[in-house]
């Protein structure tokens, strides 16, 4: 985390970032940086925007396909129904906005113009969860859960700049809507080049008997910190990383929960209607009786503030991951 | 191969004859539930009459044509009216209409784009000209002539989504983009809870070429829509101002035209005065 903004202790002006990643290399805007180079063998992805292009790093695309490339002005209902109309014409349009407006304002549009005629939109969202000092107004903190009601819609939470790059080439294959959480400006690079993302699949990081982690987006890099700094403590600790809500890979995690003591959530949303939500179901499902504990945002509006203070008030570091896990009874 | 396209002239009377096929359709349609959108569907068949049988070019063999031009029809409630041109335009079977409404029946109350001939799933209000705009995109992308008709209704225009995609149409300067603005005055709850007026002055304002006419008056219609073939770099706007229940004096004059709900033995009541009217017009 960015040392001169925790010292300040300030909200950063709008699309400005505090570096997250614990000393790990970075790369810049790696889904722009996948999309424009998707946009060379594939005529038919175009790019749309609602005055948010800056910031949810589609501009590397605009560059090099202006003629492909929509900013269709604030208006999230209509970048949705324009996206819609595009891929009825046989276009593979990637939409971006913020996760806010994506879910709480478009909704009916995502629901009914996209995922009831299962057209091949991805919608590429900005600012999930905690990941910005403005406040309820921008906070992602329940997209997760609201999009999951949605039939047919494809959920991605991905953790790092590796795997960002291949989802997004994975949802330009595949055929669908999409709803996928960005990661924008300087992402960490917490994956091997060789790792492999796959819709769908959950991906067994650390094994692990005391306890098992399931964790999805960023989190997932401060689980396998905190795995590491326990297992130095002489607690085993297993990571299963879950980067696709939906459809989602319950039989990995009935299986990866089985095999451990006890079962932690980690997630950069609330812990209510998100993984935590859909890993109790799946163990209620699979009959697995096992004591679920939750690491991820309360249910409640968050204020304002820099994102490093932020996130350590309400519990998204290693340290409230290695704090939850040391006191688990 | 049967394909519509913009003829120099056009035979008036035989769309008028049309409008009324398609009246005869919708009301042994409402007939058989007893209950429907009827007075829209009236209202709106001489503009669907002009489309299928003049202005649209489309292949009913071939629904899937790249280069056809589509119909949106945001009100989705309006079906009634769609399913009776559509069987007329030889894609779905005329003797499937009696199946309109009815359990399992792919013609239902509001359209759904699984039955052949829909271009959009409407009846959520304040979807269907964003969705317009997004496939006259998609068109010029591919250097195709094919133009995007949108049928919207007044009641729909209090949706803050029709003007989002009004503003973004006239940016674009999609001037195969023609908004078909269906003005019967009336919506759920009663006449225009809103006032909506000037609603040609409002277009105007958002850069949209637009014409005002009496939307039951078929060469109104014919004439309206030869106009906006112009590519002058303006989406065009027509304003239509129908009668709902056009055609059946009891519907036209009943304050429930929204939704239409009589005894089926009634229904026979109707059927006549609306064959008396249409032969008084002959």
């Amino acid at each position: 985390m960015s040392g001169a903004a925790m010292e300040a202790g300030r909200t950063l002006a709008m699309g400005q970032d505090e570096a997250i990643g614990g000393g790990r290399q970075s790369v810049e805007a790696p889904f722009g940086k996948a999309l424009a180079r998707l946009g060379q063998s594939r005529p038919d992805i175009v790019g749309l925007t609602a005055d948010l292009g800056k910031y949810t790093d589609i501009l590397p695309f605009r560059d090099a396909f202006p003629d492909r490339f929509f900013n269709v002005g604030m208006a999230e209902q209509n970048l949705v129904a324009v996206a819609a109309g595009l891929a009825r014409t046989g276009k593979v349009p990637f939409a971006t906005t913020y996760g806010v407006f994506a879910t709480r304002r478009a909704y009916d549009f995502v629901a009914i113009a996209l995922a009831h005629s299962n057209l091949d939109v991805k919608i590429v969202a900005g600012l999930p969860g905690l990941t910005t000092g403005y406040g309820g107004t921008h906070q992602a903190i329940e997209d997760l859960a609201l999009m999951r009601m949605i039939p047919g819609l494809t959920i991605i939470d991905p953790c790092d700049a590796t795997e960002i790059d291949a989802a997004t080439e994975a949802i330009a294959e595949h055929r669908g809507p999409v709803y996928m959480r960005l990661l924008r400006g300087s992402v960490p690079v917490v994956f091997e080049p060789g790792y492999r993302f796959e819709i769908g699949k959950a991906r067994h990081l650390r094994s692990g008997s005391d306890v098992g982690i399931i964790s999805t987006g960023f989190m997932t890099e401060r689980a396998l910190d905190a795995a590491d700094a326990l297992r130095k403590q002489g607690i085993s600790v297993g990571v299963l990383h879950v980067p696709t809500i939906k459809p989602f890979d319950a039989e990995a995690v009935a299986e990866f929960a089985a095999s451990v003591g006890r079962v932690v959530t980690v997630e950069n949303h609330v812990v209510v209607g998100g993984l935590a939500s859909l890993v109790v179901e799946t163990l209620f499902d699979a009959g697995i009786a096992k004591k679920v504990t939750r690491v991820g945002l309360p249910d409640r509006y968050i204020e304002c503030g820099a994102v490093p203070t932020l996130q350590a008030k309400y519990g998204l570091t290693t340290e409230a991951v290695i704090a939850t896990i040391a006191a688990l009874k | 191969m049967l394909r519509n396209s913009p003829p120099g002239t056009a035979d008036i009377g035989a769309l008028e004859r049309k409008a009324t096929q398609l009246r005869r359709h919708m009301l042994t349609m409402a007939r058989g539930q007893g209950q429907g959108y009827i007075g829209q569907g009236l209202g709106i068949a001489d503009t669907l009459a002009a489309l299928y049988f003049h202005e649209l070019r489309y292949d009913p063999h071939n629904l899937t044509w790249p280069d056809r031009d589509r119909l949106l029809l945001s009100t989705g409630h309006y079906s009634i009216a769609l399913w009776s041109a559509l069987a007329e335009a030889g894609i779905i079977p005329v003797e499937e209409l009696a199946t309109y409404g009815a359990d399992n029946s792919r013609l239902e109350m509001s359209t759904l784009d699984t039955t052949p001939g829909v271009e959009v799933i409407g009846g959520s209000l304040g979807h269907g000209l964003g969705q317009g705009v997004g496939q006259a995109l998609g068109l010029r992308i591919d250097k195709s002539d094919a133009r995007v008709f949108v049928e919207l209704s007044d009641g729909e225009m209090q949706e803050g989504s029709t003007w989002e995609a009004a503003m973004s149409a006239s940016h674009f300067k999609l001037d195969g983009l023609l908004a078909l603005i269906d003005c019967n005055g009336i919506q759920a709850d009663g006449p225009m809870v809103l006032d909506m007026e000037p609603v040609a002055d409002k277009w105007r304002a958002f850069g949209w070429q637009t014409a005002e006419i009496d939307g039951n008056d078929m060469k109104a219609v014919v004439g309206a829509l030869a106009d906006a073939r112009e590519g002058n770099g303006k989406p065009k706007a027509i304003v239509l101002r129908t009668l709902p229940g056009k055609g059946v004096p009891r519907i036209e004059t009943s304050e429930k035209s929204h939704f239409f709900r009589i005894d089926i033995a009634q229904w026979d009541g109707i059927i006549a005065e609306f064959e008396q009217s249409a032969g008084a017009a002959r």
